[in-house]
């Protein structure tokens, strides 16, 4: 008989494992990946194959080469960065070589830098997303037009057309802006995994049904958005932008589902998750009326990252008995 | 369905030898019995060497409060009083007896019947049980004829029967409530009147609804007996869960039950009470389960205490399959894994359970992911991860402070755990270091 076990209780284990998680949010994000290539054709396909590939090779390379542990590519994690990375910047063909400069500083500097998985404050592919909007202003902001299903022909800047943030913040809310509807199902310009709000919320429900996310972040980003977009709205709703169009624009619904729930770097407790969704929205709303850039939500959910260990600390959850 | 409010987990249930009636299990040639089986000070052997006992005679006394009489479960003759290692590879003292016949005292009353009446008074109750070595059979072995002492100054409002059994695998009690629903209700009747509370309720988690149905019509025949059916979650029939479950108060951090009036009893310890009061009987007898998902047969059984693991395994199955990698004292979540299976059983032992050698490795453990999945699982409301990481930095006073001597040991964070960290097993250290830092402070 072979010698007994010993070891401490409990003797069972749910099955839950971190490469589970991991695969779980890729396939959470395949909506997204489909309905980007349906808008943007190979042209976005490539740069998500570019994307994925580029993060997981450098994980790789600085797991054996530099850090010299075992790799730990297959926890699929490097793969979720790649994507979210991709779903960031517009589908150009310039982006083909940027996109491997953002996963290079989203892998080497935002997350192996930190020590690897579980380690990084700041989510690495909104560091990434960061990096090249500021290196590369023009490519990061010229968004190609797009007419038709699945375009085959590789999409260059010299077919730009604008984004609706993009015609707000020079043109004002009078300009001929979407309406909500298109929005909603991804029939505007923007980046790859901006577009469609519908196919957001399908991985989105499919991550909360499989308990990866939890409500909190995701409705208390986006509802602190509605309420003060739209208390601007009723105050000026010339200069402001209608809270329904605001929620559906740019990255919000993208930042709040898949970036700011990012385990790792929001906080643990329930009320801590509260006060960094409402952080979050409150953020980009003013960034997105007040700053330079017609986007914030990026920089919200950094700034709040920021803050991250500072909620961990503040907001215990609830003891049994005190 | 009342149930607690914070936390837990949903193991998979495998009560796989539900449908296995209680056997007897013969008894073996040879008898160790360890004179500490209960919570506190081993109890002192009064036999020697060559001295005939009977089955339910005194041979350890209890000379410190915090103490229970051993009695012997065999007749014959002792060989010598000694030590042994018990299960867990801990030198214990002990009292070896060679089994002659099965000669049981002259006061124990061995006939079918079953007795309702009591007529004993609350003190002499309390004095009868801790004459019978009465400890509580639902893990923590403490001595019943203190529980059931209530301090001056508290009052006991509540009893709890905890018929929860939330453990996966573990079927013992429900075995004893389908086919000795009657002794149950007249155990917990003489509970009741010892601590002068005017209703008792009994626990039982909704996936035992035959168990629920014949406990509601025994006690139908009996006064201020109400079965309470709880949502299946575990750690349900921990104490401090059990009676947020029931009554909705809450034991404060570092309290007992008593001081929110409520006393909890395990179900198996009623049946117990009621053999020890109405039948004399001590408490020589454990009923156990022998389970496990590979086992070609399933049992519940009545075992002397002090049959050894290995006694119990040829009995049941022969021998352990050449498969097996643990055997696990009591259930997955909270047993503990034998070490030694010639050791002695001892009181309050409810399983024999035998995992397969892959069921029993751990997965290799990655980095944490802050997913606040322990956190969420915690039913004391606590941060298991945060733990892990004070206690690896040997942060003692800081795990203090963020009060890890609140954890029940549960298993909920390691259960849940995505990185597979062996969080329980850090926070038992840290534990353990605070209860010494504290220790050398005084």
């Amino acid at each position: 008989m072979n010698l007994l076990n010993i070891s401490g209780s409990p003797h069972v284990h749910s099955d839950e494992s971190t490469k589970k998680i991991m695969w779980r949010v890729n396939l959470a994000l395949m909506p997204m990946l489909i309905v980007a290539i349906a808008y943007f054709g190979i042209t976005a396909l490539l740069i998500s194959l570019i994307s994925v590939a580029s993060c997981v090779l450098f994980q790789w390379l600085i797991e054996k080469f530099i850090l010299k542990v075992d790799t730990t590519i297959w926890d699929g994690s490097a793969i979720v960065t790649g994507l979210l990375l991709a779903f960031n910047v517009p589908a150009t063909v310039d982006m083909m070589w940027i996109v491997v400069i953002g996963a290079l500083v989203a892998i080497g500097v935002a997350k192996m830098a930190f020590g690897g998985l579980g380690k990084n404050p700041f989510n690495p592919a909104i560091v990434g997303r960061i990096f090249l909007l500021i290196s590369f202003p023009v490519q990061m902001t010229t968004w190609p037009q797009v007419g038709g299903l699945f375009p085959m022909e590789l999409l260059t800047d010299a077919t730009s057309g604008a984004t609706p943030l993009g015609i707000i913040k020079e043109q004002g809310v009078s300009a001929g802006l979407p309406q909500a509807w298109d929005l909603f199902i991804g029939h505007v310009g923007g980046s790859l995994g901006e577009v469609s709000a519908l196919a957001i919320l399908i991985g989105a429900i499919y991550l909360l049904w499989r308990r990866i996310i939890s409500w909190h972040i995701p409705v208390a980003f986006i509802g602190t958005a509605f309420l003060f977009s739209g208390l601007l709205w009723l105050i000026d709703p010339t200069t402001y932008v209608d809270p329904v169009v605001t929620i559906l624009t740019g990255g919000i619904m993208l930042g709040a589902c898949f970036m700011a729930t990012d385990m790792v770097t929001s906080p643990m407790s329930k009320v801590g998750q509260l006060i960094f969704g409402c952080g979050c929205g409150l953020l980009t709303i003013i960034i997105r009326n007040w700053g330079a850039y017609p986007e914030g939500v990026s920089f919200a959910i950094l700034i709040m990252n920021c803050i991250t260990p500072l909620l961990n600390r503040w907001c215990k959850p609830k003891r049994f008995a005190v | 369905m009342k149930t607690f409010k914070m936390g837990g987990v949903h193991p998979e249930e495998n009560k796989i030898s539900n449908n296995a009636a209680i056997e007897i299990m013969p008894v073996p040639a040879q008898m160790v019995v360890l004179m500490n089986q209960h919570l506190g000070a081993p109890a002192t052997p009064i036999v020697q060497k060559g001295d005939k006992v009977k089955v339910g005679q005194l041979i350890g006394e209890a000379q410190t409060f915090m103490c229970a009489n051993v009695h012997s479960p065999v007749s014959g003759t002792v060989l010598k009083v000694d030590t042994c290692k018990d299960a867990f590879g801990l030198i214990k003292p002990a009292v070896y007896i060679n089994v002659e016949g099965d000669e049981w005292m002259e006061t124990i009353d061995r006939t079918p019947d079953i007795k309702r009446e009591c007529n004993l008074e609350p003190k002499e109750i309390v004095a009868k049980l801790k004459e019978m070595g009465i400890v509580g059979l639902g893990g923590a072995t403490f001595p019943a004829h203190i529980k059931y002492s209530i301090p001056e100054g508290k009052k006991a409002e509540y009893l709890i029967i905890n018929a929860a059994e939330c453990e996966p695998y573990l079927t013992s009690d429900y075995r004893v409530m389908l086919e000795h629903s009657e002794e149950i209700c007249t155990g917990i009747s003489i509970l009741r009147k010892a601590l002068g509370v005017p209703n008792a309720y009994i626990g039982i988690e909704s996936n035992k609804p035959e168990a629920i149905r014949v406990m509601t019509d025994m006690a139908r025949s009996f006064e201020g007996i109400i079965v309470e059916p709880l949502k299946v979650k575990y750690p349900q029939g921990a104490e401090k869960q059990l009676i947020q479950a029931v009554t909705g108060r809450r034991v404060p951090s570092g309290k007992l039950p008593i001081d929110v009036g409520c006393v909890v009893s395990n179900v198996g310890t009623t049946f117990a009470v009621y053999e020890a009061i109405q039948k004399n009987k001590p408490l020589i007898e454990n009923i156990l389960t022998v389970t496990g998902k590979r086992l070609p047969s399933q049992h519940n059984y009545i075992v002397r205490i002090g049959t050894t693991y290995n006694d119990i395994i040829r009995h049941s199955l022969g021998e352990l399959p050449a498969s097996t990698g643990k055997v696990i004292s009591g259930g997955t979540m909270m047993g503990k894994a034998v070490a030694n299976l010639d050791a002695p059983t001892v009181k309050g032992n409810a399983s024999v359970l035998v995992m397969d050698e892959n069921e029993a490795r751990r997965n290799p453990e990655t980095a944490c992911i802050r997913c606040g999945k322990c956190m969420n699982a915690c039913p004391m409301g606590l941060e298991p991860y945060l733990f892990s990481q004070l206690v690896k930095n040997n942060r003692t006073e800081e795990a203090k402070d963020h009060n890890i001597l609140d954890c029940i040991e549960c298993g909920c964070c390691f259960f849940s755990c995505p990185a597979n960290k062996p969080l329980t097993d850090e926070i038992r250290l840290g534990k353990f270091r605070v209860r010494a830092m504290m220790a050398a402070k005084r």
